[in-house]
């Protein structure tokens, strides 16, 4: 039996209005904003509250101030009568320069890792691999301690250093390595290096597009050295030998001459580079496993040696895999300089979340300051990373 | 027209299959190689008895710091010696049995996880990783049932290990979850909240927001409020590796494809019950190997908590070595290379589960 209904138009069933998904978010996110706001209204007052009971001056006034502290590292002049400011500035320069020595390190020693887990040699592959499985499963901390507690600080006194071929000394105090003396004349020397680098660079860039125009392989390796050598042995010779090398020499108890990297420097260095160079040797791995299978077999069919297919072929396309989790390693080193502040490393943790902290009290522009500083640091590398990212990109299509 | 092909002038290929042929494949394929090979063993020999000589055979198993002085080895008697202080900190010697439970606890806990097909499995998981916390804090701080008190402060080495990364871990994931769910939100208020709260966690070391929490938890208290300790640095540690778990859970949740959303949504569902039942386990199923590495690190992050006072495994190794009872250069060596061997045990055991986990998750989709 037919049932005829009326379904013609409908208003829509009527429903609470606080059940509406537009006025529902609306209501929840006003929540939610005010409940955050609360918050932190509740956190300031008692922090206000606390700083103004225990007599804690507020504000970034205290970086005009005296410092009155030493640092035993630091790239810039530093010393007891400069500001915090300037404390500030050392701790920034000490914690760059860790990090830019690290990741130089640790990027060399972990694409060595990484070829040489692919190697077809059986004894190299595995030997990777017992340092990348050893040295990334121990905390970075407890390896800083064994390298600076364990290994370095035990060392013999300067009279019975560690000798170094190349007139390097190693023992209590630190490394002490053959230093190039600057003297005047030899800003032409170094001049000739930077004018022999940029030949250098456009010649292999002038090699390069020759190559892709015409398919020939173009040799650059003379210009490297011409650049890099020719030139800048024909200036120093030409100006009489400015340059000279200052060897560190055993005067009475201790070095004198050459440069020296404390121990500080040398265990932060060595832990972080190890450590790092590990995660960089799977990268670099994964990156090399993931470029398929046909890319070399094709090159070999075309008769191309090992080294060639891994330097114009796969390395190339690898690197458009390697960049990305590279450049979270990188920021991970960055972050992990930090850890330097436990084994007396002067950076910013021990300067301005240590020492400053203690002095002034001000655990809270302190904080802030060291924060803002690796804010800063990590959104660079992803910058600078970014850049070199786009640039293989665009080579390789 | 007949082709005739000289045969006899190839050798047939080295076989892979006997010991000589594996040799002459894997390590003297040609003379490049071959010399690398030789080098690499007269390096070993030069370097292994040495290595093996000093971590065994001269070591010293029994005794005091005078007899490890005198030997050529590594002092395993200061291990030996502190081994309780390593395991339980400061923990009082008779009440051990408490800290021993609770380790039993976590074990079984860890157990539950690998029994294959177990009914309800999901929700004993839950209730059991729910459970833990609170039956561990019962046994190892008392005051409770007739337990008696024992302050955090006398927490210590591999037990304050275990309870930072375990409450770390477990503290990690919900606010994780959280995260991720409102950094794909679409209400700005809260998408903004959760990207700055990720991002900024992201950017600093954790070392900063131990040192926030030790030293500014305080100051945002009201007056007279005093918070323990390692409650403070287990919030620290629980708030930095949530943002970190926040974007392994991320790359969970985009790799679902909308047609779940919108089937989830077409049924009916709101936005709970579909996250809850349909979203999350999926999401959640293809991030474990990441959420394992994850473990791993904050494993290795728990030994920073010894920089701001508290006394975990390489803190209270880092006591001992330094005590004037055991100072010698062998004791540190031994002390850190213990303290070391433990820590590579739990993470590299971890990360293996992680492969294994990744294998099995991964075993539809091999060729």
């Amino acid at each position: 039996m037919p049932v005829s209904r009326d379904i013609g138009p409908q208003a829509p069933p009527r429903q609470p209005f606080w059940t509406r998904s537009r006025i529902r978010a609306a209501v929840v996110q006003l929540g939610f904003v005010a409940l955050v706001s609360l918050l932190i209204y509740f956190l300031l007052s008692n922090t206000m509250a606390n700083l103004a009971r225990q007599g804690i001056a507020s504000g970034f006034g205290f970086l005009g101030q005296r410092a009155g502290f030493d640092v035993s590292i630091s790239f810039l002049e530093f010393g007891r009568n400069d500001t915090y400011l300037r404390g500030f500035w050392t701790a920034v320069v000490n914690t760059l320069v860790l990090a830019a020595l690290g990741i130089f390190f640790a990027t060399i020693i972990g694409f060595l890792l990484g070829l040489a887990r692919v190697s077809p040699n059986w004894l190299i592959s595995r030997l990777a691999t017992v340092y990348i499985e050893t040295f990334r499963n121990i905390p970075l901390l407890l390896q800083l301690f064994f390298w600076y507690f364990a290994i370095l600080r035990p060392l013999p006194g300067p009279r019975d250093s560690v000798e170094i071929p190349g007139g390097a000394f190693l023992n209590n105090r630190g490394l002490y390595l053959p230093k190039p003396l600057l003297d005047h004349g030899a800003q032409l020397t170094l001049l000739a290096v930077a004018a022999g680098l940029v030949f250098a660079l456009f010649m292999a860039r002038r090699a390069r597009m020759r190559r892709e125009a015409t398919g020939q392989p173009v040799a650059v390796a003379h210009w490297w050295a011409l650049g890099l050598l020719g030139l800048p042995g024909l200036v120093w010779f030409s100006t009489g030998a400015t340059v000279g090398l200052s060897v560190p020499a055993l005067q009475g108890f201790n070095y004198r001459g050459g440069m020296v990297m404390l121990p500080e420097l040398l265990a932060a260095l060595l832990g972080l580079s190890v450590y790092i160079a590990a995660a960089v040797g799977e990268i670099v791995r994964s990156g090399i496993e993931g470029i398929d299978r046909g890319q070399t077999e094709a090159a070999q069919a075309m008769g191309h040696t090992r080294g060639q297919i891994m330097r114009f072929v796969v390395i190339p396309q690898a690197m458009r895999i390697i960049i990305p989790p590279l450049t979270t390693q990188y920021q991970s080193l960055a972050k992990n300089t930090s850890l330097a502040a436990a084994i007396a490393f002067p950076e910013i943790i021990s300067i301005i979340a240590g020492t400053t902290m203690t002095q002034t009290g001000q655990a809270l522009e302190t904080i802030a300051l060291a924060m803002a500083f690796y804010v800063t640091v990590s959104l660079s590398i992803a910058a600078v990373m970014n850049f070199f990212n786009w640039r293989v990109m665009r080579r390789a299509i | 027209m007949t082709v005739t092909i000289d045969r006899g002038s190839t050798t047939a290929p080295a076989s892979g299959l006997t010991v000589l042929g594996w040799i002459h494949r894997n390590l003297f394929p040609d003379w490049r190689q071959g010399l690398l090979t030789v080098a690499v063993i007269w390096a070993l020999w030069q370097t292994l008895p040495g290595l093996i000589g000093w971590l065994f055979l001269d070591a010293v198993w029994r005794g005091d710091r005078d007899d490890c002085v005198a030997a050529s080895g590594a002092c395993w008697a200061f291990v030996n010696a502190r081994w309780g202080q390593f395991i339980y900190g400061f923990y009082p010697p008779e009440l051990r049995w408490r800290v021993n439970l609770s380790m039993l606890a976590l074990v079984a806990t860890i157990a539950v996880l690998f029994i294959p097909r177990l009914p309800h499995k999901g929700w004993v998981i839950t209730g059991s990783f729910i459970a833990l916390p609170v039956v561990s804090f019962v046994l190892l701080h008392g005051g409770i049932l007739g337990l008696e008190v024992v302050q955090t402060d006398r927490w210590g080495g591999f037990m304050l290990t275990l309870v930072v990364a375990v409450a770390g871990m477990l503290g990690a994931l919900p606010i994780g979850i959280l995260m991720a769910l409102g950094r794909r939100s679409n209400m700005p208020a809260i998408r903004v909240f959760c990207v700055t709260f990720i991002e900024l966690f992201r950017a600093v070391p954790l070392i900063t927001v131990l040192f926030m929490a030790s030293v500014m938890l305080p100051l945002f208290m009201p007056q007279g409020f005093a918070m323990d300790k390692l409650l403070r640095a287990l919030i620290g540690v629980a708030l930095f590796n949530g943002a970190l778990m926040a974007e392994v859970v991320r790359g969970g949740l985009q790799s679902i494809p909308r047609g779940q959303f919108e089937a989830a949504t077409a049924s009916g569902m709101g936005y709970w019950k579909m996250m809850l039942f349909i979203i999350l386990p999926q999401a959640l199923r293809t991030v474990i190997p990441g959420l394992v590495n994850t473990y791993v690190a904050i494993i290795k992050d728990t030994t920073l908590v010894l920089i701001i006072g508290l006394f975990d495994l390489l803190g209270i190794v880092q006591a001992g070595v330094s005590s004037s009872d055991w100072l010698a250069p062998s004791v540190t060596i031994s002390g850190y290379v213990f303290a070391g061997f433990g820590f590579w045990l739990l993470c590299f055991g971890l990360s293996r589960y992680s492969m294994h986990l990744e294998d099995r998750l991964n075993a539809g989709r091999r060729r």
